[in-house]
């Protein structure tokens, strides 16, 4: 199916609805909102890292021209104006871009303020595997892609499947504690990161039940005493015990620490299209402490 | 003032009382909510439990009774001082202090491991620490010295809020300390070690005697400063003296738990309410309800969602909000009665 992204009301494709008049696009945000456009948005303004990496993923990446001061990948975006955070962007500076649409975050109080403005906005927000896939869709459906988004979750599929095969045989069915923060706060078996730690065969030790980034008694972790702990070098720390009386824990004394720094500690914790990535830099230091 | 106060010494006692019962209920909240300790030290039983309770529980509970006396004397000291029912510990910004020391430190955490080396070396909380006193010393500078009373508090709270919008910026410019500040922010136990403890308690001690030593001082305070100043009292180095007190017990207090709201100022109230002593006893007994307070508010934190934990700073505010404001009620109650 061929199409042509400038002309209204020619696109077609399987998952584009074609709406009445002008709007060729129609699409369901996070929100639930349905947002109407009339042709793929030339002009991107992106106000969440995640978001600006799924853009570029898929192949979209020279329509952004605006991103927030966190977004970090690809480093083709680094030369674009930084509009602010992703709460509290500057929206001045996003309505001088001139942007077809903007893509923000749920929780974003500007949100109001740039459809006020007349801005088309896309809220969205992933937060599990799933989401992510469906955050492709849903921007491949706003590109007009002819393939849409399967071509790109495939390969995230794909990248998934070689970490796990990328994984050392000793360490199948380790039982893990992921740090995400300083608290300390537990990435659980529901969250994204819990999610990539199933598919490389590791047990978390943090059940479903206590959602998805619990802040936990540090007694659990040591009472739980897992083989294996990860986390950022900011939350885990260099070489000291993270906290009182986690000396004794069995991957403290084996060793068994994989502590994400500088721009993978940054990777493994992104809900976007690299998840294939960060489950291989999980498996490469699973490597190194299971040798 | 209500119409039968109780006897100091009484009110030591339940605090004395209070204290112990907690600390001993302190060794049996953990991550599985309440555990019998008996049963942990019995000779068949789990070593690993063993060690939980004597690593991180123990030292938690008795690291939550320290702070929370920490701050009790120091709300004590500075209502005194200040001779304003509304004063704090965190008054003279050492509060924002702390959270800009820590916001910096854990920033720095991040970036490039040669920024900063002075600060990573301090730790979090060497920087808290250096934070608040830091803070607190500036406002003197600002004030030109503890004489004057107003100029002292506006001095204080310029600094809080400058030093605020200062770490706020840090918080913009790395958004991923955001979590773990929060939880500064809103206090914790959960790192504090037998090490934290000996340094609190050594801390304690000192403060204690020193202001023990100058309770005559704030006595004499409570009177006016012209009558303070009748009575031979040499106001600005005393004065002085008290602030450093206070400084260095909320800094130490902050610096091992966080920002731990309200107890500094609920304590010496609640004690007023209940007793009718001088400034000796007041101090002291400040301090008691402190620490009960705070350790109470970490048993609940602890217990209520284990193994997940609240942040005891909002369980310190609302059960200590909530007993004031039933106390104030109930005064007013009697004295329409």
């Amino acid at each position: 199916m061929l199409l042509s992204a400038s002309l209204p009301g020619m696109a077609a494709n399987a998952q584009v609805s074609s709406a009445p008049a002008a709007a060729a696009i129609t699409l369901t945000d996070a929100r639930g909102r349905a947002v109407q456009l009339t042709a793929p948005p030339q002009r991107i303004v992106s106000l969440l890292p995640s978001l600006a990496e799924s853009v570029c993923a898929l192949g979209a990446c020279t329509r952004i021209v605006g991103v927030d001061r966190y977004t970090t990948w690809p480093p083709a975006l680094a030369h674009l104006p930084r509009l602010g955070g992703n709460l509290e962007p500057n929206i001045e500076a996003v309505v001088a871009l001139r942007p077809d649409v903007v893509l923000i975050s749920v929780a974003s109080r500007a949100i109001g303020r740039l459809e006020a403005l007349g801005l088309k906005v896309i809220a969205l927000e992933p937060r599990t595997h799933a989401e992510v896939h469906g955050v492709l869709r849903t921007l491949a459906t706003m590109l007009a892609l002819p393939q849409g988004a399967e071509p790109v979750w495939a390969r995230m599929e794909q990248g998934l499947a070689e970490a796990a095969r990328a994984m050392p045989a000793q360490a199948r069915g380790q039982r893990v504690y992921f740090e995400a923060s300083r608290g300390p706060f537990a990435a659980g078996e529901n969250s994204f990161i819990g999610e990539t730690l199933a598919r490389l065969g590791l047990v978390n030790i943090v059940p479903a039940a206590l959602g998805p980034f619990p802040r936990l008694n540090p007694e659990y972790v040591v009472r739980a005493d897992p083989d294996l702990l990860m986390g950022g070098v900011r939350s885990l720390g260099e070489s000291r015990e993270p906290y009182p009386g986690w000396s004794a824990l069995r991957a403290m004394q084996s060793g068994r620490i994989c502590r994400f720094a500088g721009a993978e500690a940054d990777l493994v914790i992104r809900p976007g299209p690299r998840i294939a990535e960060a489950a291989m830099a999980m498996a490469r230091c699973v490597q190194k402490v299971y040798p | 003032m209500s119409a039968n106060p109780l006897r100091p010494a009484w009110l030591a006692l339940a605090l004395l009382l209070a204290s112990l019962l907690l600390l001993l209920l302190g060794a049996g909240v953990g991550s599985t909510g309440w555990e019998s300790v008996w049963r942990l030290a019995a000779p068949d039983a789990d070593p690993l439990a063993w060690q939980i309770v004597r690593d991180i529980r123990l030292p938690r509970t008795v690291g939550a009774w320290l702070a929370g006396a920490l701050l009790g004397l120091a709300g004590a000291v500075a209502q005194g001082v200040f001779r304003n029912p509304l004063a704090d510990p965190y008054l003279l910004g050492s509060a924002s202090g702390a959270s800009l020391g820590v916001a910096l430190a854990m920033a720095a955490l991040g970036v490039s491991p040669f920024a900063l080396q002075g600060l990573l070396r301090l730790g979090i909380t060497g920087a808290a620490f250096a934070g608040a006193v830091g803070a607190v010393l500036l406002t003197l500078l600002l004030a030109k010295g503890a004489h004057n009373t107003m100029r002292l508090l506006l001095a204080g709270v310029v600094v809080g809020v400058v030093l605020g919008a200062a770490s706020s910026m840090v918080l913009m410019l790395s958004p991923e300390i955001m979590q773990a500040m929060q939880s500064f922010m809103l206090g914790s136990t959960s790192f504090v070690g037998w090490g934290a403890c000996a340094l609190m308690a050594a801390v304690l001690a000192l403060v204690v005697l020193l202001a023990w030593s100058l309770s005559r001082v704030l006595d004499g305070l409570a009177l006016g400063e012209s009558t303070a100043l009748s009575l031979g009292l040499p106001l600005a180095p005393l004065r002085l003296l008290l602030i450093v007190v206070m400084a260095l017990a909320t800094g130490t207090a902050v610096a091992q738990t966080g920002l731990i709201a309200f107890v500094g100022l609920a304590a010496p109230h609640l004690v007023r309410s209940l007793v009718r002593a001088m400034h000796g006893w007041l101090l002291l007994l400040s301090a008691g309800m402190g620490a009960v307070l705070l350790l109470g508010a970490d048993l609940l934190a602890r217990w209520l969602i284990a193994p997940q934990e609240l942040p005891v700073g909002v369980l310190t505010a609302v059960l200590g909000g909530t007993y004031l404001l039933w106390l104030m009620h109930r005064r007013n109650v009697q004295e329409i009665a």
